[in-house]
C-alpha cells in the first residue's frame, strides 16, 4: 500500500443548495481493494459518490483519479476515465432488455470483441442474466435488477466500481449471495470497489478499508479488522445494542472519535 | 366501394396527424417536455423544401432538395435545443410551454414573412393526381403519404432498435439519471432527439404539403395531432402514430355519416372519452419499478 492510491479524495465539500452534505471528505482507495464508507441514512455516502461520479459537483476540494483532478468534470467524461457508478435502487432500464441494459453498460467503448468477452464474463458470474437475456429489465425481480446493475457497470471494464448500497432492500440470503460474487470479482478480475452501505457486517466482510461518516464527515477509519473489534462500531452499526435510549448514548460516545 | 374510399384518406390524413404526435411523443419521451410548436416545425418543414423546389423560389429538383430539408430540419431541431431550450433547462415545465408556443408564434409569422400568408402549393412528386379502379377513385397521393409513412415507421424502429444512439435515446428517456452514470451524454442526446423531431416534422410536413395548399397557419393542425398522441397514450411512439390513424380516419366517416359539424367534434370528443376511461391512453406503456 505505498505505491499512489487510485483513487484520491481530498478535503471535498458539496452543498445540496444551502445545505453543506460534504463537510471536507478525504479518503483514498487504492488499486485492487476494496474500500467501504459506512454511516446512517443522511450521513452524505451517496453525496459523496454522486460527486467523485460528476453527478454533482463540489464546491471545494480535490478528486484525484490516477493522478489527474477529476472534481466537477460532466459525468460522461468521468465514466470514460473509467469510473462507473451502480446507483442505489438499481436504476436499471425498465422497457429494454438485460443484453440491451448490457450494451449501454459498455456504451462509451466501441472494441466489439472486448465488449462480447465482458458480456460472457458477466453472464458467467450472473447465470440468471444469461437465461433472462431477451426479457425486459423491469420484470426482473429486485435480486435480479441488483445484479443486472452490477453486470451494467462490470460492462465498462471498469478501473474502479463505485457501489452504492447493493444490499438495499434485498433478502439477507440474496444480499450473501451478492456480496460472494463481489468477492469474487475483486479476487479473479482484480475490480477495485467503493461500497457505499449501511448494512455494515456484510460491508466489513467483503473490504480491506472502511471509512465512518457521519453528518458529512469521516469520523472513523482503518482496516475491516480494527473497524470490526471497534466498540462503536459494534454498538452503532452491527446491532449489538438496543434502539431506545441509542440518541444519548450516541451523543456521550460521539466524543470518543476525535 | 365508398368505406374503402374513406378510409384510405382518412389514413393519409391520420398519418400526417401521427407524424406530427410521434414529433410530440419523442420530445416528450426524452425531455418531459411538450414541445407545442411541433405543428409549426411541420409546417416549417412543408415550407423549408416549398423554397427549395418550387421554380419560383430556389427550382432544385425535389430528390435533391431531400436530404438537404432534412440536415436543415434536423440542425433546426438540434439547435433549438442547443441555444434555447437548454437555457430554460431544470426551469418549471409551464416555462417550456410557454416557450414552445411563443415559438410557434415566431414559426408561424416568419413564414409568413418569407412566403408570403397565401396558401401554396408543393410542387411534390407524390402529387400525382387520381386513379379510378372502377367505383373507387383513390388520390395517388394518399397512397402515397401511407407508404412513406409506413417506411419511416419501419426506419424509425430499426433505428432505435438496432443502433446505438437509438438504445441510448430510449435510455435517457426511460431513466435519465442511470443513462447519466454510463457515461451517456444526456444533453447531446437530448439535441438529437429535437433534431430527429425536426426531420419527423419535415417529412409531415412534405406529405401534408403533397395533398393539398400550405398556409403559415397549417401548424394548428399540431392541436389535433396532440389529441392523436394523448388518445394514443403520451409516451408510447407506436400509440402515437395509430392514435393519428385512429383521429385521421374517425373524421371523413362523420363527415360522411353524422350531421354537420360532427367530424369536426369527432376527435376531441374521442380524447374526452379516452382521458376518462382509459386516462394513460389506448396504447400505453405501463412500468411499474420493483423495489
Amino acid at each position: 500500500m505505498t505505491s499512489t492510491p487510485l483513487l484520491q479524495v481530498r478535503n471535498l465539500e458539496t452543498f445540496y443548495g444551502p445545505i453543506m452534505a460534504i463537510r471536507g471528505v478525504s479518503l483514498e482507495v487504492h488499486k485492487g481493494s476494496v474500500v467501504t464508507v459506512l454511516g446512517a441514512n443522511g450521513a452524505g455516502k451517496t453525496t459523496l459518490l454522486k460527486t467523485i461520479s460528476g453527478i454533482m459537483d463540489p464546491e471545494k476540494g480535490e478528486i484525484l483519479f490516477e493522478g489527474e483532478n477529476i472534481a466537477g468534470r460532466e459525468p460522461h467524461r468521468v465514466v470514460k476515465s473509467g469510473i462507473v457508478h451502480v446507483p442505489e435502487g438499481r436504476e436499471v432500464f425498465p422497457l429494454l432488455t438485460v443484453e440491451e441494459n448490457l450494451a449501454l453498460g459498455a456504451y462509451t467503448r466501441s472494441d466489439r470483441a472486448g465488449i462480447a468477452q465482458d458480456r460472457d464474463m458477466v453472464f458467467e458470474y450472473f447465470p440468471i442474466l444469461k437465461e433472462r437475456r431477451n426479457q425486459e429489465a423491469g420484470t426482473l425481480s429486485g435480486g435480479q435488477q441488483q445484479m443486472l446493475a452490477i453486470g451494467r457497470g462490470l460492462m465498462l471494464r471498469p478501473k474502479i466500481m463505485l457501489l452504492d448500497e447493493p444490499s438495499l432492500g434485498l433478502s439477507p440470503l440474496l444480499v450473501q449471495e451478492i456480496f460472494a460474487i463481489l468477492k469474487r470479482l475483486n479476487s479473479e478480475e482484480g475490480v477495485t470497489m467503493m461500497l457505499v452501505e449501511q448494512n455494515a457486517s456484510v460491508a466489513l466482510g467483503l473490504a480491506d478499508q472502511g471509512y465512518v461518516m457521519e453528518l458529512g464527515r469521516i469520523v472513523m477509519n482503518g482496516s475491516s479488522e480494527r473497524l470490526q473489534a471497534s466498540e462503536d462500531i459494534k454498538s452503532f452499526y452491527l446491532g449489538h445494542s438496543d434502539d431506545t435510549g441509542r440518541g444519548e448514548k450516541r451523543w456521550k460516545r460521539k466524543k470518543t472519535w476525535r | 366501394m365508398e368505406v374503402l374510399q374513406l378510409l384510405i384518406s382518412g389514413m393519409a390524413n391520420g398519418c400526417v396527424y401521427g407524424l406530427v404526435a410521434l414529433g410530440f411523443v419523442l420530445i416528450y419521451k426524452a425531455t418531459e417536455a411538450v414541445n407545442f410548436a411541433q405543428g409549426d416545425f411541420m409546417m416549417l418543414g412543408a415550407f423549408v423544401t416549398l423554397g427549395l423546389v418550387n421554380p419560383e423560389f430556389m427550382g432544385i429538383p425535389f430528390w435533391f432538395a431531400l436530404p438537404l430539408v432534412f440536415v436543415i430540419m434536423g440542425a433546426f431541431g438540434y439547435l433549438l435545443d442547443l441555444v434555447v431550450l437548454r437555457a430554460v433547462f431544470g426551469q418549471n415545465q409551464v416555462a417550456v410551454i410557454i416557450l414552445t408556443i411563443a415559438l410557434g408564434f415566431i414559426l408561424r409569422f416568419s413564414a409568413g414573412l418569407i412566403w408570403g400568408h397565401e396558401p401554396m402549393s408543393l410542387h411534390s412528386p407524390l402529387a400525382l393526381g387520381d386513379v379510378r379502379l372502377g367505383d373507387l377513385v383513390l388520390g395517388m397521393a394518399d397512397v402515397a403519404i401511407i407508404i412513406t409513412t409506413f417506411l419511416l415507421t419501419l426506419a424509425l424502429w430499426q433505428f432505435f432498435q438496432r443502433t446505438k444512439i437509438g438504445l441510448a435515446m430510449q435510455a435517457a428517456s426511460q431513466n435519465q439519471m442511470a443513462a447519466y452514470y454510463m457515461g451517456i451524454p444526456v444533453k447531446r442526446v437530448h439535441g438529437m432527439v429535437w433534431a430527429l423531431a425536426g426531420i419527423v416534422a419535415a417529412v409531415a410536413g412534405i406529405l401534408y404539403a403533397s395533398k393539398g395548399a400550405i398556409d403559415p397557419n397549417a401548424g394548428f393542425i399540431g392541436i389535433k395531432a396532440f389529441a392523436a398522441a394523448v388518445i394514443g397514450g403520451f409516451g408510447s411512439l407506436p400509440g402515437a402514430l395509430l392514435g393519428g390513424l385512429i383521429v385521421g380516419i374517425i373524421e371523413p366517416f362523420a363527415a360522411r355519416y353524422l350531421p354537420a359539424g360532427w367530424s369536426q367534434i369527432a376527435p376531441y370528443a374521442l380524447l374526452i372519452a379516452v382521458l376518462l376511461f382509459r386516462p394513460h391512453g389506448l396504447f400505453a406503456q405501463v412500468r411499474v419499478k420493483k423495489v
